[in-house]
């Protein structure tokens, strides 16, 4: 620790930062804009002036900006100072030249860091009576706006989108005061990040273009702690709600997890929470008709299916909460609960959480991966799959250069000074895949194979690392690589495998466990990660549950089924979709979004949201984090384990009968499920109360209550009561920081900003305070009770008339509730299988026209994409764009071309 | 008089070619490096109080001493000749460029072997399309003679050697917006600390030089530090290549002791006023440089003496203001320079010195106001240096606030009278 002076008084900081990030960990109002938390200093805006002296005796000093000057034993600054104060003011007069004033009608307004630290530094009247600049804007997209005039020239958009997101189709253009931020000429940001400019942009240039169709301001909304839905990392969000209706979606920082940044999947996918699909009201059908009923009608004909039955089978569901999961198999018995997710899936999943408990290798956070030194990734599409994944790797592999960086004395924070130095050198990424990545320019080598194959590869690594591990017969190229691959793994001081559910291979998931064990073996710090489909795949399997085959087994006996928040049509393959409905007798469903199963179904119940629901998800890292209701459900909708309770009492399930809140199915389910007892520690309990108040969950300026619903009654109504979390539907109550777990949006006095995250912060970048939110269920075993894994699979061999089909995936399309969302819809693909060139001539396939995709149990038409980069003998099938859902994949099928008969497709009927 | 830099220029304005240089010496100062350890070169060069001529006057020397040395130094070291010179009021290095180009290889040679670089690159304004043309030649005469490419004169050491033109911009001519500018990046500056010794071109060391600095190495080594510290007349070595512009009887370049008196220049050498005109001011090394008057005409142009009256020596290429030449006028004209070339990264330069052009442009053209003045004096507080992220905005507003100093009444004369008297 060094000893530092700010307006005359010792602190105590790090010498490895500089002033401006110590000055805001102490508390210090000092005003910046370029620099970034995440990416550092660069020293273009010079608003953070400060006064350095020499040393006690010097009263002249001169000017420095805290963001370049290094926290160093004896600096001395004054933020104070007089002419730091007028030159700070002078900075904002300066931005302020060309600003232009459209305060009341930015989108901005109320959340913007250019105001704030205008009001900061005091600068007032405006002296400039010349013309300003004005630029006309592009069309980006239909996720992030432009307004251009508004632009202080920061810099901060370019950095983040090239520098840190490594995107690159957006660029500063021209010079002087003329600096434009944009594309080379209108079009869709390509880089899947791309969002993060909304909150990287201090000012209203880059906005939200989703919340500007439903505008509100920051102080008006109503926010809670939430977790993103869409994939399963679980990153942190921080919804904002108005009127019943989802505003938009930020994130919200959890050091561990996310950090500042979400992917554009996460940020936009919201929508379908608003979706005119809402299931709103219970549904009963009788004789194919359907008719809305009240919640006592739903549960009188409820009764009639469930009372006194002794076979009712659930469905559950990894995008359902724990709670609403485990509520269901209480219903039903555990013997009658099955994973709502395909067999393989479920295996797979199955094997990777036996391995994470019996493997010595940590199964890292986000953070944690930013920080390894070398990677092997195999199999996995993270751009695609687990989205923030990416970026996190993108981050990785900075972390080797830094040795030159370091030894040179270049602070980290000092960004352009270590890019600079650094050039084009990367530490090692090592990604074997069936097709091309979107993390292929920053990839050391690339591999592409089928599952086998990459499987195969993994094996030779470990094999490589330790002769104790099983053997493969590979030769050639593919050993040199395997061989490049681990040294470079064993040079690193903390290697990184990632595998996961993409491929639904147990092998890949195999030799990952192999590469990990050998890596310990040989005496290095490990780390194994595992990406998973969905925000609850992990929990689910954890909990456990029966393979989804038994319940198509076991539906032809069943007395009901019900299924939890599940598409059954998503989860098994055509033919065997369509027997499951055919046998079911009597179907309820609980889901927010209609869909085939609830259109089949005889009972349906609305349930709510994520963002009307609380509940527990476990994330890909084995991480417990608690989300907790944006706004009270409105209406019959009622969260899903609530229903389940209800069926529960009606059936006389005694335990079920006695849950009142939220915390009675968390003790429950801690009790009944032991893996799963960690997640109490995810959030405190709903009795909580912070100086005898309970945490607002609306920003203390939330205007309107009294007014908002006088058309309908002119009585202002009691605010929702909330049993189940400390926090309140209000803005009234506990005005500090909450603990971090329940923070819903984050706000300094002064700083009404995102930036005013750094106040929650024992360190800038660091931590929440009293720690990041989440619950870590799985620990790396002391010395791994396993042995390796032998079933080494053969290598993979070409078929005559068939190819193997193996899953792609795409951010916007292959999640179900985000392609409920407009712009996600927009940007979704249509439906596409790429081949070899080869196997496309061999087939007589040509580019953008249609084929057959023809598997065992299913087939889909969808366009060709012609691609060298997919291996001979393989195709990959975009999934969960409808129709393409439900397909298990790998499998092997056929391409047919589709023959367009003359006139097109219509004349074809 | 030593004239070591412009001795040989041809009458007939052609430029010096391989045979010709070598008979009149060249290229023996390079033979003679070659064969010297590179830390003596480096000590000849300190020894010589060689400053650098590009307008910033580092000491050369003390410059090179920051180069990591020794067969763990990463690799390749640069040597980069700033050939850019778009300074407002300079011509100096273009007679250099097109006189004499092998002077400069020659020079960019020794310097290379004493910082032990491999590449160099000559980062040409791209304006200057005949300095570009000779000096392809000169490199083609160069390579074909093998005085550049593998093995120099048998000494086993290397310089690849290449001629960059830029693009344009005044901020190339930075050395960090240089470096950026050669790496295809665009061309804002560096922060320094890491100096480009530690971090330069592709992150590499690197030591930009001007021409006429780098030209004058052929002669320390030919002549050693002594001889050449001598030249000079106050302390700084060598000789300076003055020029002067404006309506003076003979504006032009020419090759004197440093630290030769302005009025010298301005009397002796360049004849003095015109006829009808009347000395009012000067910029004595180019736009980016602090007014002197009367007062000052027999201070030293050299680094340290112009310094003392407020000013700088810059490139040393002077711009004369005459009494019908309006004060404001000339000021606009500079400060339009300079906003439009402002790079956009730092935000008092970016808004300030728009904010200053227009506020000139607007006393020009008679609507100035009362608090024009107090605003000029506050753009010109608000760019100094340090408070900026380079040196660009600080140098822009060096004749400002000189001018605000020492014609101050011309100011007010405009603001009163609502027009420039001189129209």
């Amino acid at each position: 620790m060094a000893t530092v002076y700010i307006d005359g008084r010792p602190y105590s900081a790090d010498p490895a930062q500089n002033m401006l990030s110590t000055s805001l960990t102490l508390g210090f109002n000092l005003p910046y804009f370029c620099w970034h938390p995440a990416m550092g200093s660069v020293g273009a805006c010079r608003q953070c002036a400060v006064k350095q002296f020499r040393d006690e005796n010097d009263t002249r000093g001169k000017l420095v900006m805290a963001c370049m000057t290094p926290a160093a034993e004896g600096t001395r600054i004054a933020i104070h100072d007089s002419d730091a104060v007028k030159f700070r003011a002078g900075v904002i007069e300066g931005l302020m030249l060309n600003h232009p004033h459209d305060c009341p009608v930015c989108d901005e307004g109320g959340e913007c860091h250019l105001q704030d630290m205008t009001v900061m530094t005091g600068h007032d009247y405006r002296r400039y009576p010349y013309e300003k600049r004005t630029f006309r804007n592009q069309y980006l997209g239909p996720l992030v706006n432009q307004e251009m005039n508004r632009c202080i020239q920061c810099y901060r958009c370019v950095r983040f989108y090239r520098e840190y997101a490594g995107g690159r189709d957006f660029n500063s253009f021209v010079l002087r005061n003329l600096v434009f931020f944009g594309r080379h000429k209108d079009g869709v940001l390509e880089n899947e990040f791309s969002g993060n400019l909304v909150e990287v942009c201090p000012t209203g240039v880059f906005t939200d273009a989703t919340l500007k169709q439903h505008y509100t301001r920051k102080w008006d909304l109503q926010f809670a702690p939430s977790i993103c839905t869409h994939c399963g990392l679980g990153c942190n969000t921080s919804p904002g709600e108005r009127y019943g209706m989802l505003r938009r979606m930020v994130n919200r920082y959890n050091g561990e997890v996310n950090g500042y940044f979400l992917c554009d999947r996460g940020r936009y996918g919201y929508e379908f929470v608003n979706s005119p699909q809402r299931i709103r009201q219970a549904v009963v059908r009788r004789e194919g008709i359907a008719q809305p009923v009240s919640r006592k009608e739903a549960l009188q004909a409820a009764r009639e299916l469930l009372a006194g039955k002794q076979n009712v089978i659930g469905i559950g569901s990894p995008r359902a909460s724990l709670e609403a999961n485990f509520a269901l198999r209480t219903l039903v018995g555990r013997e009658h609960f099955f994973a709502g997710m395909a067999d393989d899936e479920y295996r797979v999943l199955v094997k990777m959480i036996s391995i994470l408990r019996a493997t010595p290798a940590r199964a890292p956070s986000l953070r944690e991966i930013e920080l390894c030194d070398a990677v092997l990734l195999l199999g996995e599409d993270p751009t695609n799959y687990a989205p923030r994944l990416a970026l996190a790797l993108r981050q990785s592999v900075r972390q080797q250069p830094f040795a030159v960086t370091d030894r040179l004395k270049i602070p980290r924070w000092l960004d352009h000074a270590v890019r600079e130095t650094v050039q084009e050198e990367k530490g090692p990424l090592f990604i074997a895949s069936p097709q091309a990545t979107r993390l292929d320019d920053i990839a050391a080598q690339t591999f592409r194979g089928a599952p086998a194959d990459i499987a195969r590869l993994g094996f030779a690594v470990a094999r490589a690392l330790d002769q104790s591990a099983p053997a493969t017969s590979m030769s050639g190229e593919a050993v040199t690589l395997a061989t490049q691959i681990a040294q470079a793994l064993r040079k690193a001081e903390r290697p990184l495998v990632v595998a996961g559910g993409g491929l639904n291979s147990e092998a890949v998931v195999e030799a990952a466990a192999n590469v990990a064990r050998a890596l310990h073996a040989a005496g290095k710090d490990a780390r194994l990660s595992f990406t998973v489909p969905e925000c609850n795949s992990m929990g689910v399997a954890m909990m456990g549950a029966a393979p989804l085959s038994g319940a198509a087994q076991a539906v032809k006996g069943a007395d009901a089924v019900v299924v939890l928040e599940n598409d059954v049509e998503r989860r098994l393959p055509q033919t065997a979709a369509h027997k499951f409905f055919e046998q079911t007798s009597h179907l309820v469903a609980l889901d927010c979004l209609a869909n085939a199963t609830s259109q089949r179904a005889d009972l349906v119940l609305p349930a709510g949201s994520f963002a009307e629901s609380d509940g527990t998800l476990v994330s890909s890292e084995g991480r417990a984090q608690r989300f907790f209701q944006v706004f009270a459900p409105e209406g019959e909708v009622q969260e899903s384990w609530r229903w389940l309770r209800d069926l529960g009492a009606l059936c006389g399930r005694e335990e079920m009968a006695g849950w009142q809140e939220l915390d009675d199915v968390i003790v429950a389910l801690s009790n009944a499920v032991p893996e799963l007892a960690g997640i109490v520690n995810a959030a405190p309990f709903s009795g909580l109360r912070l100086a005898g108040e309970k945490v607002p969950r609306e920003p203390h300026r939330y205007s309107g209550r009294t007014a908002m619903h006088a058309n309908i009654s002119v009585s202002e109504p009691k605010p929702a009561e909330d049993p189940d979390s400390p926090l309140s539907f209000s803005m009234e109550g506990y005005p500090e920081q909450p603990p971090a777990p329940l923070i819903p949006f984050f706000w300094s006095p002064g700083w009404n900003s995102i930036q005013s995250t750094n106040f929650y912060q024992k360190e800038i970048a660091g931590p929440l305070r009293g720690g990041d939110p989440g619950a870590r269920l799985i620990e790396p075993a002391a010395s791994g009770s396993d042995g390796y894994f032998t079933r080494v699979p053969e290598a993979f061999a070409l078929r005559e008339a068939e190819l193997l089909v193996v899953p792609a995936y795409h951010i916007f399309g292959s999640d179900e509730q985000s392609l409920q969302s407009p712009p996600v819809a927009e940007l979704a693909p249509k439906p596409y299988v790429a081949v070899n060139p080869e196997d496309a001539a061999r087939q007589a396939l040509r580019p953008e026209s249609l084929a057959e995709v023809k598997l065992a149990d299913s087939s889909y038409r969808v366009q060709v994409r012609i691609r060298p980069d997919v291996p001979r003998g393989v195709a990959a099938l975009l999934v969960g764009v409808p129709p393409v859902v439900g397909v298990r994949l790998p499998a092997w099928g056929t391409l047919q071309p589709v023959e367009v008969p003359e006139g097109g497709p219509e004349r074809a009927a | 008089m030593e004239k070591p830099l412009t001795q040989h220029v041809r009458p007939d304005g052609l430029a010096l070619d391989l045979r010709a240089y070598e008979t009149v010496g060249g290229y023996q100062g390079l033979r003679k490096a070659l064969r010297t350890d590179p830390r003596e070169i480096q000590q000849a060069v300190k020894d010589s109080n060689l400053r650098g001529r590009g307008g910033a006057g580092f000491p050369t020397g003390m410059k090179w001493s920051f180069v990591p040395m020794g067969a763990d130094a990463p690799r390749p070291k640069y040597l980069i000749c700033n050939a850019d010179e778009m300074e407002p009021g300079t011509f100096k290095d273009r007679l250099l460029l097109e006189a004499t180009p092998h002077q400069l290889i020659e020079g960019m040679s020794i310097a290379a072997w004493a910082i032990q670089a491999e590449v160099a690159y000559i980062f040409l304004r791209g304006e200057y399309v005949e300095s570009a043309r000779r000096l392809e030649r000169a490199l083609a005469e160069a390579y074909e003679a093998r005085y550049l490419g593998k093995n120099i004169f048998g000494s086993g050491h290397h310089l690849e050697m290449y001629l960059h033109t830029s693009a344009g911009r005044y901020m190339c001519g930075e050395e960090t917006g240089l470096l950026n500018a050669l790496e295809g990046k665009r061309a804002n500056p560096r922060t320094k600390p890491p100096f480009p010794q530690v971090s330069g071109l592709f992150g590499k060391p690197s030591i930009v030089q001007n021409v006429e600095t780098l030209c004058c190495l052929p002669h320390i080594v030919n002549n050693g530090a002594e001889w050449f510290k001598k030249i000079g007349l106050t302390g700084d070595g060598g000789t300076k290549l003055y020029g002067a512009s404006g309506k003076v009887k003979r504006p032009g370049l020419w090759e004197l002791p440093m630290g030769t008196t302005v009025r010298e220049l301005l009397e002796e050498h360049a004849g003095g006023m015109r006829e009808g005109v009347r000395f009012r001011g000067l910029l004595p090394g180019g736009a980016s440089t602090d007014f002197l008057t009367e007062e000052h005409l027999d201070v030293a142009m050299d680094f340290t003496a112009l310094q003392k009256v407020g000013s700088r020596m810059g490139t040393g290429t002077m711009i004369v203001l005459d009494d019908q030449t309006c004060p404001v006028g000339m000021v606009w004209n500079l400060e339009k320079f300079f906003a439009q070339e402002s790079c956009g990264w730092c935000t008092p330069c970016w808004s300030g010195l728009n904010w200053t052009e227009r506020t000139l442009r607007a006393l020009e053209q008679g609507q100035g106001r009362e608090e024009d003045l107090e605003k000029l004096a506050y753009q010109s507080w608000f760019n100094a240096p340090g408070n900026t992220f380079c040196a660009l905005a600080p140098g822009a507003v060096e004749p400002l606030q000189s001018a605000l100093k020492y014609f101050r009444e011309d100011f007010e004369r405009h603001i009163r009278e609502k027009r420039c008297p001189w129209k």
